[in-house]
């Protein structure tokens, strides 16, 4: 017998007292995706020693990003809207030629736009979709630049769960720079991933 | 109303002056107060330590005790006998496979009340005219608090107590170490709980800490009183029976 | 068979410097989750929530991990099933021999603690190299976990400091701050993780609808074991599967307020299957069994595979506050340790946990699951009782048996139980002095005398009640 059909064999034998006609799954209310609010999602994300701002000119706060952590080599996924700084180079990575490894670990930073952002929790969410990038882009390098269109804010994890059900693209969901709390419950920044995570809000 | 005393096999013993006072604050509010000789124990402690099915003639005998339709109401000084009425007879009587049993926990369970749950949330009493000239804190026993979910009734009670300065017990929510055979088997850890039970009560400055349940005053009074702390238990329906 | 808890946890309750750190931990995480908690508009309800999902997920188990399996292979990832650990084990080591590795970066698994993966790779020559600042400590230290979240919480951080300075290259003039420990950390392990071509995680979740593993996490490791290397193997109890996506919003509030007591934790991955160009090229899931079942055969036993490893309950439980994890001597300590270990391991390799609390309830107030652990350790206290093997535990159950029922029949009759209540007055009269026994006795009362006096019998109750008022 196959581990398998013993594995489910032992389960059905152990579960001989649930009712067969009983839902498998408990029904929760259907969510509609509700916006969220701008200034508690830059409160809750700056919480997490994010720096946040809000600007109309995305390419300005870009540039002044890239000043405040003297970053020269920015990494861009493909589909990104043109919002490269003066005096900054953008990498562009894609799917048809995509940055060796050396390049990618090696860049200054990484810019990119986002999926969506959870107020409540102050979240930002990539899914790989435009302007987002594979995910190796937005973990080597040790700076993270990402514009979080105002639109894009919704209220509360159920509410960006319900968004992103329709994808099987990988996601990942970034409260906040790297950290850690195993040396005496203080939490220390930087381990691995980007130590240093800026968020410009536009619109 | 008629109300039947359910004294607990602890009390019983070892506190009766707890019975007393109980049956002094009821009288004093205008009830009848009955005792049913024929109770022993609710059945707690083996029921706890894994003796479920010997338990279940306890809760059999609790049942036809209790269960006279005459009493209108039976009153515990003990939070955790009234959380094992509430919170185990049920399954206990699922697990003999008596229905007639079950039908008969159903219908008593409803009718015991913890005392403190009977004066302020049954009764609608806060102040029963008692003196207790004391400062006193007050220790929520884990049974009391989470189980039976009293709330603050033995605080309002406390606060209406001519006399008696309360002050606030720090980390009052931890539990003080009794946990029934938990005080023996695993003795070590028991104490290590004690003493910071004891060092809250003793931060208070307090020279009475009260509480629900004699169980974890005679825990936390033991200890008070090897340390010669100076300081004792007394149980809150004591310091309710006491007038000027 | 496990060290009796109360034995180890005597042991444990002297050593100074961890009940100081745990005693700091657990008052600081407490702090957290309630600060947290108290901002969700209905923290019970999204408990509630949690639990129906939950339930639901186990008592349909072999459906939901049926479709599991589907979703994943369509996605492009290829799942195993493993009865036990060495059956998982060797799944491991095979899939890591077959992508040409003698290495692994590994990101923190409960899971694959449980089964001694690492062990049992290293016997087959294949090194595990754990990246989770705790773990790695934990392997540096040659050492053992002593809490779910936070696994090297009984070591401060000189000694965590002594422990880098001895085993990783370059760190001679390394201090004792927080900060300065991870920038180590970090060195040292960012090269394994651009060069190592097979990753290891666990899971926290994953979806049987879509075929979607979820891995929380704070410090980013996870996301490099998960996204760099080629292959990547995901070790999961069965316990894990959620029926729906829609579940992770549920479980994605309730797990970082109740575990580091954030309202986020910082990078949660979500992935399914393969995808070409971004991350691994093979996805293995081994779906491990290993006395999951047998905990599932409990209707009131199986509500611990709920589970969902925030740690809450070791943080709130007063017991666990003062012995630590190793007490326990089990990958899972605390409350719920108490009541899956036994269940897992089976009764007789670890009998006194069921005991190894006061039963106060704080455990099943925080859990965000809602597992009733109080009424499953008493549940489990009387299987142990009814089930007893083994020659020690027969005869101490046999002993105390013969107690019980004694005591059951003094209960059975007012005659019986008043002359027992006479009696005792009369034995306890000699050795008291001012209504009190203050001296050690031996025998069973040896317990509880060492630390406090008792109480002696006087005239009873019902004496005088029949005296004065029938």
């Amino acid at each position: 017998m196959s581990a398998r059909d013993e594995i489910l064999g032992r389960i059905h034998t152990a579960l001989a007292d649930v009712p067969a006609d009983e839902p498998p799954a408990a029904l929760l209310d259907p969510v509609v995706a509700a916006p969220g609010d701008v200034d508690r999602f830059a409160e809750r994300a700056a919480d997490y020693r994010a720096t946040v701002v809000r600007a109309d000119d995305v390419a300005a706060a870009v540039a002044a990003a890239c000043e405040r952590h003297d970053a020269r080599r920015l990494l861009a996924p493909d589909g990104l809207p043109d919002w490269a700084p003066e005096g900054v180079e953008l990498v562009t990575d894609t799917p048809a030629a995509p940055l060796d490894r050396d390049t990618v670990a090696g860049a200054d930073g990484v810019l990119t736009t986002c999926a969506l952002a959870i107020a409540e929790t102050g979240t930002i969410i990539l899914d790989a979709g435009p302007g987002q990038g594979r995910r190796a882009l937005t973990l080597l390098p040790d700076l993270h630049i990402c514009v979080v269109p105002a639109d894009r804010i919704v209220a509360g994890v159920p509410d960006a769960i319900a968004e992103l059900a329709a994808t099987r693209a990988p996601i990942t969901f970034i409260s906040g720079p790297s950290a850690t709390s195993d040396i005496e419950l203080n939490r220390v920044e930087g381990v691995h991933g980007p130590r240093r995570l800026e968020i410009v809000i536009a619109g | 109303m008629r109300v039947a005393l359910f004294i607990t096999c602890v009390n019983d013993t070892l506190f009766p002056d707890t019975g007393r006072a109980t049956v002094r604050v009821l009288e004093r509010l205008g009830h009848e107060v009955v005792f049913p000789l024929e109770q022993t124990c609710c059945g707690q402690m083996h029921a706890n330590s894994g003796y479920q099915l010997e338990a279940v003639p306890l809760v059999r005998r609790f049942a036809r005790v209790f269960g006279d339709p005459s009493y209108d109401a039976v009153v515990c000084p003990s939070g955790s006998c009234a959380a094992m009425v509430h919170d185990q007879y049920a399954r206990l009587a699922e697990l003999s496979g008596d229905e007639e049993l079950a039908r008969a926990v159903t219908a008593v369970a409803p009718k015991v009340h913890e005392l403190s749950q009977f004066l302020v949330d049954v009764l609608g009493v806060e102040d029963v005219g008692a003196y207790f000239p004391h400062k006193v804190t007050y220790h929520p026993t884990c049974h009391s608090l989470r189980l039976l979910k009293v709330g603050d009734a033995p605080l309002r009670l406390l606060r209406n107590v001519r006399g008696l300065r309360l002050v606030e017990l720090p980390e009052a929510t931890t539990c003080c170490g009794f946990g029934g055979t938990f005080a023996v088997k695993n003795a070590d850890t028991s104490t290590a709980m004690l003493t910071d039970k004891l060092r809250s009560v003793l931060d208070t400055g307090a020279e009475v800490c009260a509480a629900v349940d004699n169980s974890c005053l005679m825990h936390i009074g033991g200890g008070l009183s090897r340390q010669r702390t100076g300081v004792r238990t007394v149980h809150l329906a004591e310091i309710l029976a006491g007038t000027e | 068979m496990s060290r009796p808890f109360p034995e180890a946890a005597r042991e444990a309750l002297e050593n100074t410097q961890l009940r100081h750190n745990l005693r700091v931990a657990t008052h600081t995480i407490r702090g957290k989750r309630n600060a947290v908690v108290s901002e969700v508009p209905d923290w019970e309800a999204l408990r509630d929530q949690g639990a129906r999902i939950k339930e639901a997920a186990m008592r349909h188990l072999d459906g939901h991990l049926e479709q599991l399996e589907r979703s994943v292979t369509a996605a492009g990832g290829t799942v195993h099933w493993a009865r036990d650990a060495d059956e998982a084990n060797a799944t491991v080591a095979r899939l890591v021999r077959e992508a040409g590795s003698r290495e692994a970066i590994k990101v923190k698994s409960l899971a694959t603690d449980e089964i001694g993966l690492n062990e049992a790779l290293a016997r087959e020559g294949i090194t595990a190299h754990e990246t989770d600042l705790a773990e790695l400590i934990v392997q540096l230290g040659h050492d053992r976990q002593s809490h779910i979240l936070v696994p090297a919480i009984h070591r401060n951080r000189a000694e965590i400091r002594e422990l880098f300075r001895r085993e990783l290259p370059g760190t001679e003039d390394l201090t004792d701050e927080p900060a300065a420990l991870a920038e180590a950390a970090r060195r040292h392990l960012r090269e394994r993780f651009l060069s190592v071509g097979v990753g290891i995680s666990g899971a926290n979740f994953a979806v049987a609808e879509t075929g979607t593993v979820c891995v929380v996490e704070s410090e980013g490791n996870g996301r490099m074991c998960t996204t760099l290397p080629r292959v990547l193997i995901t070790v999961m109890g069965i316990e894990k599967v959620l029926p729906r996506f829609a579940d992770l919003g549920v479980m994605l509030q309730l797990l970082p307020r109740s575990s580091t007591g954030e309202r986020m934790n910082p990078y949660t991955s979500l992935w399914t299957g393969v995808t070409p160009g971004d991350g691994p090229e093979a996805f293995h899931l081994v779906l491990l069994d290993a006395g999951r079942t047998n905990v599932l055969a409990d209707p009131i036993g199986r509500q611990a595979l709920h589970c969902i490893r925030c740690s809450a309950c070791l943080n709130v439980c007063p017991v666990y506050e003062r012995t630590g994890g190793h007490a326990y001597e089990s990958t899972y300590p605390g409350p719920i340790g108490a009541i899956l270990t036994p269940q897992l391991q089976g009764l007789a390799a670890a009998p006194t946990l069921p005991w190894a609390s006061s039963l106060c309830g704080a455990c099943y107030e925080v859990c965000p699951v809602k597992i009733d652990i109080p009424s499953v350790l008493v549940h489990l206290r009387g299987r142990v009782v009814r089930e007893a093997k083994g020659d020690g535990w027969r005869a101490r159950v046999a002993g105390e048996r013969l107690a019980m029922e004694a005591m059951a029949r003094v209960f059975a009759s007012r005659r019986r139980y008043e002359a027992a209540q006479r009696a005792a007055r009369a034995g306890a009269w000699p050795l008291s002095r001012g209504g009190k026994i203050e001296r050690r006795l031996p025998g069973p009362l040896a317990g509880w005398t060492q630390a406090r006096d008792l109480p002696v019998p006087g005239a009873s109750f019902r004496d005088w009640w029949r005296r004065e008022r029938a």
